[in-house]
């Protein structure tokens, strides 16, 4: 065991390092980069159980486990909690709309980690100590013998931390209804009175032709409705519209009509330039 | 006796508290109790002249300090009267003349609602006029001289509802502002140059100081005495201030105030003795006032307006007599007392004339009226006669000592003084003759006033006949009984000091000229008016003459040098403080905003944008830290 | 090899981190981000702990640890709190502090 906090790192620790942090670095980037939270929650567990390798490997044993039981174990499962939560939302999407928040961002995260890195290149370190002496008597027995003496004071702050947080996690969280919930008849009255929307929603689909609940219902002139669709597809933006096929195929029927009662018609236009001149109205 | 001195001024000053602070309930007797008052004030007066008579003439000087006004270190400012020879002829004046004309007023002003406060104003001057003629420091009589200005002021424009009156009474103040401002610089050179105000000390130490000092506090004395007495280039307030009630004319800007500032460089002599340059500026701003008044005199057709003018003239030959030195000082005085008495009586006969003639005072609407008022005409006319300088009124004196004086000037100055003189008596003949044959001879040319109400005219009542008797008697008798035996000259001799001049001609040639000069007028004035018929409607009349109508100018050339470039100037400084005082304000403001709303985008709300300003931060951070340890 | 190595690593995982909390919109995604650049910070500690040969460094990444976690508390508290009042989780509509 104390081969691996030597004074020289072992050809196989090398090999693992470089191997590993690059699956590290595609972890972090994939984090960023991802547009589904979930998947960018999954690539942060991975990065974290590669973090918790390289802790072992530099003899912070105490320490690799932790991290793979709290963090990876714990935390962030508590994210995927509060992920399923929340749900999908419009957020998710990589589109900036701050102006030049991008641009900055990228330079300030380039000069930032130039400048880290050449700092770090500038202390200039040949030779290192080595963790072989200092976990003598073992990692999680030395760990415990500074925390309870050297650091009691900042241990027990941290605990007091901890309760702290636990405390304000309910308080914030937690939603004491202070009022009666309204019945249905209350509901009701209050709808007729707001007015908006008396009615229940109108359905999705189309003359019983497509009955999907992606598809929208379409108005007396042929545009779609988006009242027809469920609100969390519509955040996603998964709507299927069907209005110009059926417009076309209505089109098409007509002109056949016509045809065949040998009278000339204009075909009808095409419900989106109907829907601008309602626009221009 | 020093006690007595104080009491001059206290009585028409609690006079006029009593009568402005007291309320309606002094109505009925306010015009009796200020009448009562100044007549008081005539008996301390002439207590403390009996008592004077009785020293010895070098001992006549009375001097009392009633509080230390401004004691500070190196500053001492006293309330303190000095009543000599000089001041006591102003107070005998002021407070005889003074009540005369309360006592006139009590009938002029009968029907005017305000009476009581038109008294009240008169007692107010009363006291300041006296203060102005026993202060014995210039400080002190610098309070009286505005004293004097307030209650013109407020008299002027008694009669407010009249925009015409308060114009001329905002005229009058402001142009004597002009002059109040030589006074009070005059005063501070005297401080600096002296260490003090004090009469005694500043006259006393005039022979030990340099001629420029002298020339500078001169000519600011000067030009304070330009501003009160009306002389050019000061004068345009006179012919308006007689807007205000004729008695008002008669003794403020007629008998006493206007002659304060001949009082000023007569006092001062000391300091004019000194500074020649300063003495000449005087006597020419007399000869030059001497025909500029004149020449007004003789175009003007309101009978005030042309007694004004030739208060102004008169003024001017007491101003010429002040600044030719010692052989002068005591003819202007004398010349003062007399003009007080005649201008008196002859703005108290117009007055009379104007009372019976529906207030008209257009003299071309008068005419025979000489039947109607016997007393205002007999009383008009020996005023009259006194002011051309007809042997052996008062005129004739006063005027006599003051042409030969010029003449004693010397020189070609002399020639020129005397010629100045001699012209001015002319010309005094002509307009005087003039007025007295459009207002008592000739045929009626009576015209109905605004309300077509004719004319009535009628003797006025007594309270206003008996003070021009009164006045008649000092016009006619003062002069020859100053004269004779030179007692005038004696008496005022200890203060003022005087030189016998040496005229270059004999003194009967001088008379005799001056009485041919004034038979020239009076002759050139009968050939005018007296033959032929006075028309009704002024002719058009020749340049000179529409000039003089309209004061020789005098308005239109303080417009054009001075009004216009006053406007001229404050636009352009409203202008400056638009454009250039405004606009580096307006402009810093709006650059400060201008930044501001653009520094405020950066505050979008958004937690993200704030992360990267924090995130730069940190970089910024790592950057300094390396650098630290690179150098 | 040297493990100064780890050093860089850290680094680069810190800037990644710092980059993701300034480009994305999604609180969740923002906090993860966050998280990264903790254990990159982690990372570090325990390499000075190795390059110093004593425990400090790892003691002091055991209490960023746990302190992280008190945070993941809180923060997560307050992301479903603001979604249940906004019904949203973006961190751009919580942009009501501007004038």
């Amino acid at each position: 065991m104390n081969t691996l906090a030597a004074y020289q790192t072992s050809t196989g620790e090398a090999t693992q390092f470089w191997v590993l942090a690059v699956f590290a670095v595609a972890g972090a980037l994939g984090t960023v980069m991802l547009k589904r939270a979930v998947h960018s929650a999954l690539c942060l567990a991975g990065t974290m159980v590669i973090l918790a390798m390289f802790y072992l490997a530099n003899g912070a044993y105490f320490l690799g486990v932790v991290q793979i039981v709290v963090y990876t174990g714990a935390v962030m499962m508590l994210f995927l909690f509060v992920l399923m939560l929340v749900g999908i939302t419009a957020a998710d999407s990589l589109k900036e709309t701050i102006k030049g928040q991008r641009i900055l961002a990228a330079v300030c995260g380039i000069g930032f980690g130039v400048l880290l890195m050449a700092g770090i290149a500038n202390a200039k370190i040949t030779e290192f100590t080595g963790l072989t002496a200092a976990n003598k008597p073992g990692n999680v027995r030395g760990l415990a013998e500074l925390v309870f003496t050297k650091y009691i004071f900042a241990f027990e702050i941290t605990g007091a931390l901890l309760i702290t947080a636990a405390v304000a996690g309910m308080v914030l969280t937690h939603r004491e209804r202070t009022e009666r919930p309204l019945t249905q008849r209350e509901q009701a009255e209050a709808r007729v009175k707001d007015g908006t929307q008396v009615t229940p929603l109108p359905a999705p689909g189309v003359y019983a032709r497509h009955n999907a609940v992606d598809i929208a219902g379409l108005l007396p002139d042929g545009s779609p409705s988006e009242l027809t669709v469920n609100k969390t597809l519509r955040s996603r933006g998964q709507i299927r519209d069907v209005s110009e096929q059926a417009m076309g195929e209505l089109a098409a029927l007509e002109q056949r009509t016509a045809d065949y009662q040998g009278q000339k018609r204009t075909a009808n236009k095409p419900p989106q330039e109907k829907k601008k001149e309602v626009e221009a109205k | 006796m020093e006690s007595l001195i104080g009491l001059l001024v206290a009585v028409p000053l609690l006079g006029a508290a009593l009568l402005l602070c007291g309320g309606r309930r002094l109505d009925g007797i306010g015009h009796v109790l200020g009448t009562v008052l100044s007549f008081a004030s005539f008996g301390i007066g002439l207590a403390l002249f009996a008592d004077m008579l009785g020293k010895d003439p070098e001992q006549r000087g009375l001097h009392t300090t009633v509080l230390s006004w401004i004691p500070v270190e190196g500053f001492q400012a006293d309330v303190g009267f000095q009543l000599d020879q000089l001041s006591m002829t102003f107070v005998l004046l002021i407070t005889g003349v003074g009540s005369l004309i309360h006592m006139y007023s009590m009938g002029y002003m009968e029907h005017d609602e305000r009476r009581r406060r038109f008294f009240g104003f008169l007692n107010l001057f009363l006291a300041a006029m006296l203060l102005l003629v026993i202060a014995d420091n210039y400080l002190l009589l610098y309070v009286g001289w505005e004293g004097v200005g307030l209650a013109s002021y407020l008299l002027i424009g008694f009669w407010q509802h009249k925009p015409s009156a308060a114009t001329a009474a905002k005229k009058a103040f402001i142009v004597n502002r002009v002059g109040d401002v030589g006074l009070s610089v005059a005063i501070m050179l005297m401080f600096t140059t002296f260490g003090s105000f004090a009469f005694g000390p500043v006259l006393g130490a005039a022979g030990e100081t340099s001629e420029g000092k002298l020339t500078a506090i001169g000519l600011m004395l000067l030009l304070a005495a330009c501003g009160k007495s009306a002389q050019v280039p000061l004068q345009s307030w006179l012919g308006d201030a007689m807007e205000g009630p004729t008695p008002v004319s008669a003794l403020i800007h007629a008998a006493t105030m206007v002659t304060a500032g001949v009082y000023l460089i007569v006092r001062s002599g000391a300091i004019f003795n000194g500074a020649p340059d300063a003495q000449t500026a005087v006597v020419v701003v007399g000869a030059v006032t001497l025909l500029f008044g004149a020449i007004v005199g003789c175009a003007k057709d309101d009978i005030k307006k042309s007694l004004a003018g030739s208060t102004m003239s008169q003024i001017g030959y007491m101003v010429l007599a002040a600044g030719l030195g010692p052989i002068g000082y005591v003819f202007a005085i004398m010349h003062l007392v007399t003009h007080g008495f005649f201008k008196a009586g002859l703005f108290l006969g117009a007055g009379s004339v104007m009372h019976g003639m529906n207030d008209e005072v257009d003299m071309r609407k008068y005419g025979a009226l000489r039947k109607h008022m016997p007393v205002t005409f007999w009383t008009f006319g020996l005023g009259y006669l006194a002011i051309i300088g007809m042997f052996p009124l008062s005129g004739f004196f006063s005027k006599d000592g003051i042409i030969e004086a010029a003449f004693a000037k010397g020189g070609t100055q002399g020639l020129i003084l005397g010629a100045v003189t001699l012209l001015g008596a002319a010309i005094t003949a002509f307009y005087m003759t003039r007025m007295m044959l459009m207002t008592f001879f000739g045929e009626k040319r009576w015209q109905p006033d605004a309300e077509g109400n004719e004319p009535h005219p009628h003797e006025s009542p007594k309270s206003m006949t008996v003070p021009m008797i009164l006045l008649a008697f000092g016009s006619v008798f003062a002069g020859g009984f100053f004269a004779v035996g030179d007692r005038f000259l004696k008496w005022l001799e200890p203060v003022t000091s005087h030189e016998h001049g040496d005229p270059a001609y004999g003194a009967g040639v001088i008379s005799g000229a001056a009485l041919a000069c004034m038979a020239i007028g009076v002759v050139g004035a009968w050939l005018m008016y007296g033959r032929r018929t006075v028309p009704v409607v002024a002719p058009r009349g020749s340049l000179l003459t529409r000039a003089a109508r309209r004061d020789l100018l005098q308005d239109d050339f303080n417009h054009v040098v001075l009004v216009k470039p006053g406007e001229y100037l404050t636009r352009g400084l409203v202008f400056l403080d638009h454009s250039v005082v405004d606009g580096v304000v307006n402009t810093t403001a709006a650059t400060v905003g201008g930044l501001s709303s653009r520094a405020r985008r950066m505050q979008n709300g958004f937690a993200r944008s704030y992360a990267v300003s924090m995130f730069g931060g940190a970089a910024v951070l790592i950057a300094a830290t390396l650098l630290m340890r690179a150098v | 090899m040297n493990p100064v190595n780890y050093l860089y690593l850290a680094a680069l995982l810190f800037t990644i981190g710092a980059s993701g909390v300034l480009i994305r919109r999604n609180a969740i995604i923002v906090f993860m981000c966050v998280e990264l650049m903790l254990n990159a910070c982690n990372l570090a500690l325990v390499t000075f702990s190795r390059l110093h040969g004593n425990l400090d460094g790892q003691v002091i990444a055991f209490f960023v640890m746990v302190v992280a976690a008190a945070e993941v508390v809180v923060g997560l508290a307050i992301i479903v709190a603001l979604y249940r009042s906004r019904h949203s989780a973006s961190v751009d509509d919580a942009s009501l502090m501007k004038l």
